[in-house]
């Protein structure tokens, strides 16, 4: 089925109009020996066939276990608010707001954006937002090098794997050099930065133009943020920080502990899990790197009548204007993510969102608790927010069968770090809010099973698994 | 503090009390951050606003309200094919099958995203005339950098460093030169021709050993098919490069040219154009990239796989080390894609009747405005699905810019055609009706412009301080830049003043 | 349209102004009608060396960028502070509290390179 409203007769007062017999007038300056085959596409579908096809595919995923994923995407509860007013068609079917007198909606709703995350974050800056986390870590690299006019980047190893690959990919087009830096492999700040080995990368001959690091970190544990800040700002260099927006409500924000740049993952902020995408890049920084920051940015001005408005401001940075001299080719934001975004934490506020944090934090230390009763502990000792590390032998094997008691065990840490044999019995596991008590009975009794140490008894019968979104 | 102007919101920052609010989730224990160490955790709660739930939803409504929308006008941006977005997108995108799906699901679990995901990569493919394509960039700009990025891999595989050029007509959209940067190349501007398409012997001159690739748009910018596409792609071929197509207007010529057949050797869609995803206010969209042969090597990991027993998987990492990497984390904007999937499987083959009634409803409003005569229409030739005018005549007789001319369309109640773009044009307004509005409304945009060159000559006034209905009048964008106020409240903590 | 006599002038629009052994340097008042309301002014620092016709900044309006083009060879000893937070002096005043730098000349006889008034007016008049 189409959408276009044109009848025959239309057409025909079209074609008349224009002294054509067939629309094949229209297409006659395209070479003959460029002419396409004919579209090898099927039949078109009336939308309830379209529907019926898109039904089965969506049931072949499977929603319904008990699931301890984490890793870059949250499960949170989102209230349904938020997605009843990003269903308004005067939202998701305007453009980029370039005639501002008709789009007030979109760039006030953008400018609230950008303030809550300057809320969170502490930083003066925020822009409209990027693609998503690991492009936002990759342009805030970039930032630090034109900012400081240094070409090479260090980044710790404790930062998200694929951040670290997307800063590779942006910073070999750049001609940037980027350096891991380790995670401590023992002890009690085992899989945090190695703050030694930093001191050595800082010490080398080539200046370092910033360090990136997460908080948490990937592992989901805590790092000495300030410390850290305070090497790289010794040796030059800016300090690029990777936050995650809901543990924003409880711990300490970048503003606090001196980062440059934060850059981060906004999709816990009321985005689905969707497999990946559409997510929003969080990307902030101080007053001073204002004109450094790619991407929109949304003001405060006045119009001819005096009244408050908004509208794109400090244009002449972006690519339609700079061109090759732009500091990036970004054209997009994220505005119906942002929107999504905005409305989620107007919904909570600062309580709301402290309870999400919060509760987080209690339900992954019961999910702790839990797994030690059946003889499974934490990889890394160190303070951690809502997520962890548990060492379990053959974790691969363990959580595919975990899969057919119903339960989605986290991230098998040997997937992502493959190399690396500290990591390759690692379950990287998480809990947040909507993690129920059944769901953790469930995973640490199967786990049990599993591993041929059963827990005390089987959870209750009837269990619900796969609640909140 | 208030907020002068009709309709206008107060934000939320002006709106918030403290203590108002609910609570959507339940009450931690008290001492749930206890185990976090004091210094770790915020001093004092992050000063974020504080409403009641039918604030939040008043406020975020009325805003909507004040946006011009496909849903609520006609909304002719030239180069941004804003047709109507499918419902069926909408409620396709969160069923909660596709919704939930975390995007670390071992692939057993996620066959169906997966296999939605494989099936599109090879509509694409199809319709592209490409050998293979890849989900991963987030927006058409990120496609078109992976794209130069596979490029450059490319040369680099065979030893050839010494290709530090991209060749970019001067009529491209920035984002083509500025991404030839961000991969470390520099851009080389080629001249357009009388005719609209790129000089031949510029090109010729400035093709050479340092040439890695020619980024073409197809049709170009100025909505007309490239009469010498056949021979750029030769030439650059020839003298060793790849030819790159900015996929933008590809709803012009969908079912009849294939960009992949005529030679090109990589190409980005613009899903949130020619595949109707929402624009939503300026993203998400998503850019797919389609490669020929030479490129497949290189494209983003992890790819889609159909193993023999049907089914499919993700690449595990370093299992294609020629790979350019990532841009982007996990596999793509997957909730954007299924709304594309279903765009797809609704239209099939009937694709090629979408470019032709896109391409049908542009030359009738290009005639009709020749016709008309008010407006200056640069090239006489068929346009595809857009096209240039030029308010060039007008302003030399009454003063009046084009930039007026779109403020005074917003008074009739349509959205302005893209302004001042391409660059190359005088006074330009690029205007891209798409094959989804009604004779009736291409005939009532034509009315519309007819009567603003009325009023320019009689009541210039009038258009010059246009627009008088919407909810705000001109805006002070000098200030805007000079004085930058990005945010509603400073660092100590105190609200920034509203101009009232 | 203004055109002081007593200045040199480039062909991109920048004007000169020998005092001495130093030369105050900033762009026309056409330059500014061109590019409208300016908004920021990238200047490089105090110290740097410039070369006759290279590039020494940029200048930025609500909707356009425009290389700033150094009209003769020097050392950079002064930069206009007050642009960073009044940009709109440059549209004011372009001559006199718009200027943007002041530089102390390696080869006062590149001057000769440059256009007299009369010569630029007619290049302006002729845009």
């Amino acid at each position: 089925m189409g959408y276009a409203p044109h009848t025959h007769a239309d057409r025909r007062r079209m074609l008349e109009a224009l002294g054509i017999d067939s629309v094949e007038a229209l297409f006659a300056d395209i070479p003959a020996e460029l002419r396409s085959s004919p579209l090898r596409l099927p039949d078109p579908l009336p939308e309830q066939a379209v529907a019926a096809r898109l039904e089965r595919l969506a049931g072949r995923n499977r929603t319904d276990l008990a699931s301890f994923l984490g890793a870059g995407a949250y499960r949170h509860w989102t209230p349904p608010l938020v997605d009843q007013i990003l269903l308004r068609g005067e939202w998701y079917t305007a453009y980029t707001p370039y005639q501002p007198e008709v789009s007030q909606g979109t760039l006030q709703s953008v400018y609230e954006f950008q303030s809550l995350i300057a809320d969170l974050t502490g930083l003066d800056v925020v822009s409209a937002s990027h693609y998503d986390g690991a492009a936002a870590t990759a342009e805030a690299a970039l930032m630090a090098c034109r900012a400081t006019g240094r070409d090479r980047i260090l980044v710790s190893q404790a930062v998200h794997p694929q951040y670290r690959e997307t800063l590779r990919t942006y910073a070999a087009g750049a001609g940037i050099l980027v350096e891991d830096v380790p995670i401590v492999r023992a002890g009690p700040a085992a899989g945090t930065t190695d703050r030694a080995a930093l001191e050595g990368a800082l010490a080398a001959d080539r200046p370092p133009a910033g360090l990136v690091a997460a908080q948490p970190n990937f592992f989901g544990l805590l790092e000495p943020m300030a410390e850290l800040g305070a090497a790289i700002h010794a040796a030059g260099g800016l300090f690029v920080a990777v936050v995650e927006p809901v543990s924003l409500a409880v711990l300490a924000p970048p503003g606090a502990y001196g980062a440059d740049i934060a850059a981060g993952e906004g999709q816990p902020l009321g985005i689905p899990l969707a497999y990946g995408g559409p997510y929003l890049g969080l990307l902030a920084c101080t007053e001073a790197l204002v004109r450094q920051i790619p991407g929109r940015l949304v003001g405060q001005t006045t119009d001819l009548d005096g009244r408050r408005a908004f509208v794109m401001t400090l244009r002449a940075r972006e690519q339609d204007i700079r061109r090759e001299r732009a500091a990036s080719n970004i054209c997009t934001n994220q505005a119906l993510l942002a929107l999504a975004a905005a409305v989620y934490l107007a919904a909570l506020g600062p309580h709301g969102l402290r309870d999400v944090a919060a509760g987080s934090a209690a339900r992954a230390a019961a999910l702790e608790a839990a797994l030690a009763g059946v003889g499974v502990s934490r990889l890394f000792p160190g303070p951690y927010f809502d997520e962890f590390v548990v060492q379990v032998p053959d974790a691969v094997g363990v959580h595919r069968r975990l899969l057919d008691h119903g339960v989605l065990a986290g991230l098998p840490l040997a997937v992502v770090e493959p190399d690396d044999p500290l990591l390759a019995d690692g379950l990287l596991v998480c809990a947040t809010e909507v993690t129920t008590d059944e769901e953790i009975e469930l995973f640490a009794w199967a786990l049990g099973e599993v591993l041929g140490s059963p827990a005390d008894g089987r959870p209750a019968a009837g269990i619900g698994v796969g609640g909140g979104r | 503090m208030s907020v002068t102007g009709q309709r206008l919101q107060p934000t939320l920052a002006e709106l918030s009390r403290p203590g108002r609010g609910g609570y959507p989730v339940p009450h931690p224990p008290a001492d749930a951050l206890d185990r976090i160490p004091v210094e770790q955790r915020r001093a004092v709660p992050p000063p974020l606003p504080e409403l009641a739930e039918p604030e939040v939803v008043r406020h975020f409504v009325n805003l909507s309200q004040l946006n011009h929308a496909v849903d609520t006008g006609f909304y002719p941006l030239g180069s941004c094919t804003m047709k109507y977005n499918p419902k069926l997108g909408e409620w396709a995108a969160r069923l909660p099958g596709f919704a939930r799906l975390h995007p670390y699901a071992p692939d057993e679990v996620a066959q169906g995203t997966l296999e939605l995901l494989w099936a599109l990569e090879q509509a694409l493919a199809e319709i592209g005339g490409m050998r293979a394509v890849t989900l991963q960039p987030a927006a058409g700009a990120q496609g078109e950098l992976t794209g130069i990025l596979m490029i450059r891999a490319y040369h680099r595989s065979r030893g050839d460093t010494e290709r530090t050029e991209v060749l970019v007509p001067d009529s491209a959209h920035g984002t083509n030169p500025a991404t030839a940067s961000m991969a470390g190349f520099r851009t080389v501007n080629v001249p357009s021709a009388p005719d609209g398409g790129v000089d031949l012997d510029a090109f010729r001159a400035v093709l050479g050993p340092r040439t890695a690739a020619v980024m073409i748009t197809n049709p170009s910018t100025l909505g007309l098919f490239e009469p010498r596409v056949g021979e750029l792609i030769e030439l650059v071929h020839a003298a060793g490069g790849l030819a790159y197509m900015d996929g933008a207007n590809l709803n012009a010529i969908m079912g009849r040219f294939k960009p992949g057949e005529a030679g090109f050797d990589a190409m980005h869609f613009n899903v949130h154009k020619t595949f109707s995803t929402p624009h939503g206010g300026g993203g998400p969209g998503a850019g797919p990239v389609g490669v020929g042969e030479k490129l497949v090597p290189f494209l983003p990991s992890p790819r889609v796989l159909r193993e023999t027993d049907g089914t499919f998987r993700l690449e595990r990492p370093g299992e294609r080390p020629t790979s350019i990497g990532r841009v982007r984390s996990f596999v793509g904007n997957t909730g954007v894609l299924v709304r594309a999937y279903a765009y797809i499987l609704a239209h099939g083959r009937d694709l090629a009747l979408v470019s032709e009634d896109a391409v049908l409803a542009a030359n009738y409003l290009k005639h009709r405005l020749a016709a008309d005569g008010d407006y200056d229409i640069p090239f006489e030739r068929p346009c595809k699905h857009e096209f240039v005018a030029q308010a060039k005549t007008l302003h030399r007789e009454t003063g009046i810019r084009t930039l007026d001319v779109a403020k005074r369309l917003i008074d009739y109640g349509f959205h302005p055609p893209t302004i001042y773009f391409p660059l190359t044009v005088e006074e330009a307004m690029l205007i891209e009706p798409t094959e989804t509005e009604s004779v009736e409304t291409l005939d009532a945009f034509a009315d519309a412009l007819a009567a603003i060159a009325r009023e320019a000559r009689e009541t210039p006034d009038l258009v010059r301080g246009a627009p008088h209905t919407a909810p705000v009048r001109r805006l002070d964008e000098a200030t805007a830049a000079r004085r930058p106020n990005l945010r509603w409240r400073p660092l100590t903590g105190r609200e920034m003043p509203c101009p009232d | 349209m203004s055109v002081p006599p007593e200045l040199r002038y480039t062909k991109e629009h920048e004007w000169l102004r020998l005092e001495g052994d130093e030369a105050t340097v900033g762009i026309t008042a056409y330059a500014t009608e061109q590019l409208g309301d300016i908004v920021f002014v990238e200047l490089p620092k105090v110290g740097r060396s410039l070369d006759q016709f290279a590039t020494f900044g940029v200048v930025e309006s609500v909707k356009a960028v425009s290389d700033l083009y150094a009209p003769i060879s020097g050392e950079v000893v002064a930069v206009n502070e007050a642009l960073a937070d009044r940009p709109e002096l440059v549209n004011q005043d372009p001559y006199g509290a718009g200027w943007l730098i002041r530089v102390r000349p390696r080869n006062p006889a590149e001057v000769d390179a440059l256009l007299d008034a009369a010569a630029y007016e007619q290049l302006v008049s002729e845009a």
